[in-house]
């Protein structure tokens, strides 16, 4: 514990907060109304009023069927298929002497049938049950009363309960946070299993309840927390706590919620207000679509067709039979006497024709029933579970670093994957590893690092050049560090001191190692040093930091600690910064910087972002190596890497306090602008800067995707990428899997241009939306254009939209035209998307070209896309299990997708549909 | 899945086991239908087949038959108006002759049929108004449910053998002489083996049988169900509604221009369902009886081999076309850019 302490720090300057200090306000005053009546009785759930309330308790259960329901629910699942609700009519009236044949041979087919596939739902939902157990017997501390805290099983816990989640625990039910080991009462989340984001969110309790650290504090602690009823919204809560006879609001701030983790954070206090069913988490699982593979749809039509015959051939032969019968006895004179229609029964009686029509009806329904070919079902299920096998059984599909063999989760989509037409995929984790390597960087004008980027090694694969094996020894020598892939013997082991621009390089490395946000963990047995940052670029950046000599080891709330290497005297020192400001980066200001003061007591303005906001903002006398960087980040740029541009300046005394006066008066004001505000006196200070040379990070590929996605286009599959990640990136992300190249027309649209900024900012919002959405339809129009007058010289279209205008282009008038565009591209790539969107796009592509998609990817994110599309295909990798959990088929890796869908699907489609048409055959041979 | 975290145990490897079996490397061999192996099987096909059919419609040319429907001209002309009444009235005389040519030598054994038409046997009610296991065994005199309405006499005795079937029993017969000499008809062997020694037992005797309304033909009631063979060929319904049954057999050879009187006892009553009888005579060849269909239709299937077999070879030699070229595929056809390519 002790070791920990020192983390307790104010992290407020850091991250500055929206919501800490809300007032009772809007959405506040629903509070007891309809859709907000949930009350809580904390640390009470005995008590009579809590009793009351009688809240469902923590028990959470995923299986189809219990053990009651089981029978009725499974046989209506069952008899909703058409065919065998026939073959269920057919064995009824097999009991009655209208029957042409034995019961039993009428019934026996059906109970197997049945039965078979009713076993296979029991195997599988047993399998859920198992998880389920699981799940349900966790354990979590709980107050017990006396302040002591005790293990509880996950499903004993009640609304009401407070519970204490230590590090890496899940938390059991949606909580409200009380407090947490730190001080300031803020814990860090990670919400991978919801949203698919791996960076970590930061929660903070309210001031009221944070001083409670110990277990001890709870024994007497009683409040009443009125909130929203149990609702899918991940995003929004509101509520109020009601404590010693105070009322403070709550936001989503102080809510935990359910199967998110706690991280960085030794322990939480919290109360325990939605359990079970009720947690957001539940309530936003929808139960996996249904998907039904073309053949078998297919196969569905073909029967109603055999029925639409058989119901056809009946009613024509009871006509017939209606009209023989008749005459068979004609003023009393018999005609086929041999069958003596004077003495008969109701089936045969001449004089009421009509029945015995209708009854002979029934009868050749039962007798032709061989056209409904009910064996098929079964046969197709069978060898539809062998494939599946196979495909789980696939050595080339199993992967050995993480353990992972390819499943089939559902085996009723196998052949689908020989159909494939458009493969709609994430970007991070599932192109990418989603980890950032510090690959070349170029400082003070010139370029450093020796690293060959998975695009430069795409262009000499093409060329055949030799380079490849050199460099794939490289690789397996360098593998050692995380996120570290320079090589550079300039700069490398402190030699970067015999370097012309010494004191450029040394400021670069000092910028490096604290214009960030991340937070480093010291691991207590070796001393080693890792890092915790939002996103992996700037872990990157620390890292590297950390390698080139300056080593991040410490942060405080006010100050930042690095060892750096000395140039004059050779050795390590210990450097403190006193942290004074964090201007935080943004999607709109595309850049972040930090204003310290070092040791010496200068006053250091460190900054770094986009080339297309920094270079503006140098000064005149900073813009020393501004040519030669710009060279750099085009070649770094064409070699498919993330660039930022690190720039400085210092801060005199008066300059400085002038703004952090406006500065703090913009952040403490109430207005609704105030986040504009304060990025406007950002602005202000981050000018003049000086150029000190560039970053270039390089966002790993997965092994083996160019060559997959190569493969994939030779067998006429297209690929769109829909991501979440900036244009710049996608951009280059596109290039390093060869399915953006030189030579291809890129037709962007975009909103983020600044006429479609300003026009944001404008009064009447309908207006900027009707003008954006021209704008849209415009860069649509002229992309059409462009893509009807192409010939072939001047090389494929490639089509790049942004989330924004994809907003747009995916409305009712438009989309026709959007899609238009894109089905004429060779290759699509949708940046900011959001998950909505992303399924959106699959169903457009879906439904209007009515051609078979498969979506691919592995967060949260890309849960409804996977579900949307024909095929999900959910990466088993590090993005916790929910693309997973609803996807239809997992692998480990993107270039499985190559066997899956060439060698697997390919071969299951022909297997399958050679048996169902070998089945009709033998049908009609029967009938013959 | 929501809170489930898999924790990979690394001590048990989740590494599939590697067999033949579950890679699908088991050796497999897949017949390329190249132009060679198609024109050749059509080709063997073809030769093979025609000579089968023309020898198949040789064999049936051999047969010798002679066909007389005769429910028409056995009704005396007084009584062509009303056929029915003709037939049902027990008191009329109701043989009638009959007499052909034979065209061409007829070797013995010569078949003898009766010949109906419009005569549905496979009437479901027919079909099923028979019982089995009555007829099969003396102790099951009493199963008789499913032989309504002809199970059991007035008096509740049960009817033996039960059924529609055998009451509607065929009960023409024929006598045949060449010049003046009796024919002797064998009618002996002319149902089925299985039928007479399983289905039909040697200790049931007929009883109660076309007793009240009679039907067809009685039946001697101290002759076993399985001497019956009359019986025993009737009860083996016939699929369609033209049928033909075996009569008995003639065992000596006739000569062509002989002439061959038949008297005929015109005893069945066709004439209510408008239904025609037929007496046939044939011989018969290795293929059974006169069937020309076997032996067109192998012709016309190995024609059709030759056909397709030539038309491939002229169109390999005309228009050839390499295998496997991707540039047929539906993608690379229609030329549209592709990445990658």
């Amino acid at each position: 514990m002790a070791g920990n302490r020192r983390k307790k720090h104010h992290f407020s300057r850091i991250h500055a907060f929206s919501c800490g200090k809300t007032s009772f306000k809007g959405d506040h005053s629903l509070i007891g109304g309809p859709g907000f009546s949930r009350v809580v009785h904390c640390n009470d759930p005995e008590s009579f009023e809590a009793s009351v309330l009688n809240y469902s308790g923590n028990y959470v259960r995923t299986t189809k069927y219990t053990l009651a329901t089981f029978f009725p629910k499974a046989l209506f699942e069952q008899f909703r298929r058409v065919a065998n609700v026939y073959f269920l009519i057919c064995a009824i009236l097999s009991f009655t002497p209208l029957s042409p044949y034995s019961a039993v041979s009428n019934v026996l087919p059906l109970v197997v049938v049945i039965g078979a596939t009713m076993g296979k739902e029991v195997l599988e939902d047993w399998r859920r049950k198992k998880q389920d157990i699981e799940v349900n017997n966790r354990k979590v501390k709980v107050h017990c009363g006396e302040g002591a805290f005790d293990y509880t099983k996950w499903r004993d816990l009640k609304v009401g309960d407070v519970v204490k989640v230590e590090k890496d625990e899940f938390f059991p039910a949606d909580l409200i946070l009380l407090s947490s080991s730190y001080e300031e009462a803020i814990c860090y989340v990670e919400t991978t299993n919801l949203d698919g984001e791996t960076n970590l969110k930061l929660k903070q309790a309210l001031d009221a309840t944070s001083n409670m650290h110990e277990d001890s504090n709870f024994q007497n602690f009683k409040a009443i927390i009125r909130c929203e009823d149990p609702n899918a919204n991940l995003y929004t809560f509101v509520g109020s706590l009601e404590l010693e006879e105070q009322q403070y609001p709550l936001t989503p701030q102080q809510l935990l919620l359910r199967d998110s983790k706690l991280r960085n954070t030794d322990c939480i206090y919290g109360a325990v207000i939605f359990t079970g069913r009720d947690t957001k988490v539940f309530q936003n699982s929808t139960g996996p679509p249904s998907k039904r593979s073309k053949v078998e749809r297919r196969m569905d039509k073909i029967i109603y067709f055999l029925f639409g015959i058989l119901v056809l051939m009946s009613f024509i032969g009871s006509i017939f039979f209606g009209i023989a019968t008749r005459e068979d006895l004609q003023d009393g004179k018999m005609k086929r006497w041999y069958l003596r229609p004077d003495d008969t029964t109701a089936y045969y009686d001449p004089k009421r024709a009509a029945v015995a029509a209708v009854l002979h009806f029934l009868t050749a329904l039962m007798l032709y029933g061989y056209l409904i070919p009910i064996s098929l079902y079964v046969s197709i299920e069978i060898v539809k579970i062998l494939q599946s096998i196979f495909i789980n059984q696939d050595l080339h599909m199993y992967y050995e670093e993480t353990d992972k063999p390819a499943r089939a989760r559902t085996s009723n989509l196998n052949e689908e994957l020989g159909q494939v037409d458009t493969i709609l995929s994430d970007k991070t984790g599932t192109l990418t590893c989603n980890s950032m390597e510090f690959i070349k960087c170029s400082i003070a004008g010139t370029s450093y690092g020796r690293g060959v980027t998975e695009v430069e090694r795409a262009m000499a694969r093409r060329k055949g050049s030799p380079l490849e094996e050199e460099v794939t020894e490289e690789q397996e020598d360098k593998a050692s560090i995380k996120g570290f892939n320079f090589e550079d013997e300039r700069i490398m082991n402190g030699s970067w001191d015999n370097e012309p621009h010494a004191d450029v390089i040394q400021k670069f490395l000092r910028l490096l190692a604290t214009c960030h946000t991340a937070l480093p963990e010291v691991d207590e047995e070796n001393g080693k040093i890792s890092y915790e940052a939002e996103s992996p670029d700037e872990a990157a950046f620390v890292i590297a930091a950390r390698e080139l000599g300056f080593e991040f080891y410490e942060r405080t709330q006010t100050s930042i600690s690095v060892h750096e290497l000395d140039p004059v005297t050779g050795t390590k020192v210990e450097r403190s910064y006193s942290l004074l400001n964090v201007l935080e980066f943004s999607s709109s200001r595309k850049r972040m910087s930090v204003i310290v003061r070092s040791e010496e007591g200068t006053l250091l303005l460190l900054s770094k972002g986009a080339d297309s906001v920094m270079f503006e903002r140098l000064a005149e006398n900073g813009r020393e190596f501004e040519e030669q960087t710009k060279e750099h980040i085009n070649e770094y740029a064409d070699a498919g890497l993330r660039t930022l541009i690190l720039a400085y300046r210092e801060l005199d005394e008066k300059e400085y306090i002038q703004f952090n006066e406006e500065f703090t008066e913009a952040k403490n004001s109430v207005s609704a602008d105030r986040e504009e505000l304060a990025e406007e006196i950002a602005e202000k200070i981050e000018k003049n800067l000086i150029l000190l040379g560039a970053t270039a990070v390089e966002d790993k590929l997965q092994n083996g995707v160019p060559e997959c996605i190569d493969k994939l286009a030779q067998a006429g599959i297209k690929l769109w990428v829909l991501t979440g990640d900036k244009m710049e990136t996608a951009i280059n992300i596109g290039f390093a899997c060869s399915l953006l190249r030189q030579g291809m027309r890129q037709v962007i649209i975009s909103s983020e241009t600044p006429e479609s900024k300003t026009l944001e900012k404008s009064e009447d919002k309908s207006a900027a939306a009707a003008a954006l959405k021209a704008s849209v339809l415009h860069q649509l129009i002229r992309g059409k254009e462009l893509l009807d007058s192409s010939n072939e010289s001047l090389g494929p279209l490639a089509l790049i939209i942004d989330g924004k205008s994809l907003t747009y282009a995916l409305e009712d008038d438009v989309k026709d035209l959007f899609l238009e565009l894109a089905i004429g591209c060779a290759s699509v790539i949708c940046c900011r998307s959001s998950p909505k969107q992303k399924a959106l796009v699959t169903r457009l592509v879906k439904t209007k070209t009515s051609s078979t998609t498969l979506a691919i990817g592995d967060g949260a994110n890309d849960v409804g896309m996977l579900q949307e599309a024909d095929i999900g295909v959910g990466i088993s990798g590090v993005e916790g299990m929910q693309a997973v959990m609803s996807s239809d088929i997992a692998i480990a890796q993107f270039r499985f997708l190559e066997r899956l869908l060439l060698v697997h699907g390919h071969w299951c489609y022909r297997r399958i549909s050679s048996m169902v048409c070998f089945t009709l055959k033998m049908l009609i041979d029967k009938l013959g | 899945m929501p809170g489930s975290d898999s924790t990979a145990h690394r001590s048990k490897s989740r590494r599939p086991k590697y067999s033949q079996f579950s890679q699908q490397e088991l050796p497999a061999f897949k017949l390329i239908l190249t132009p060679g192996y198609v024109i050749s099987t059509f080709i063997v096909v073809g030769l093979i087949f025609v000579p089968i059919g023309l020898i198949s419609l040789f064999a049936s040319e051999t047969v010798v038959e002679i066909v007389d429907q005769y429910d028409n001209e056995c009704i005396p002309k007084d009584f062509r108006d009303n056929k029915v009444e003709f037939i049902k009235n027990k008191q009329t005389n109701k043989s009638c002759t009959r007499t052909f040519t034979v065209p061409k030598q007829m070797k013995s054994p010569i078949f003898i049929y009766y010949q109906l038409e419009n005569f549905y046997q496979n009437h479901r009610r027919y079909v099923k108004s028979r019982s089995d296991k009555q007829l099969q065994s003396k102790k099951n005199a009493a199963h008789i449910r499913e032989c309504k309405p002809m199970g059991e006499t007035d008096n509740k005795d049960p009817i033996i053998p039960c059924g529609l079937i055998a009451w509607s029993l065929f009960n023409d017969t024929y006598g045949f002489s060449v010049k003046g000499k009796d024919l002797k008809v064998n009618k002996r062997d002319i149902a089925w083996g299985s039928d007479k020694n399983y289905k039909f037992g040697a200790d049931v005797f007929p009883k109660n049988f076309q007793v009240g309304d009679v039907g067809g033909k009685s039946l001697n009631s101290s002759i076993p169900l399985s001497e019956q063979e009359d019986l025993i060929v009737w009860m083996r319904t016939a699929a369609l509604s033209t049928f033909r049954k075996l009569y008995g057999k003639i065992e000596d050879d006739l000569q062509a221009n002989d002439v061959i009187t038949v008297v005929v006892e015109n005893n069945y009553n066709t004439y209510d369902f408008k239904g025609t009888k037929s007496l046939v005579l044939s011989t018969t060849s290795w293929i059974g009886g006169k069937n020309d269909f076997l032996g067109v239709t192998f012709i016309t299937i190995g024609g059709i081999c030759l056909f397709l077999a030539i038309t491939f070879i002229l169109l390999y030699v005309i228009k050839p076309r390499p295998l496997g070229d991707p540039s047929y595929l539906s993608w690379n056809r229609n030329s549209t850019p592709t990445p990658g390519r």
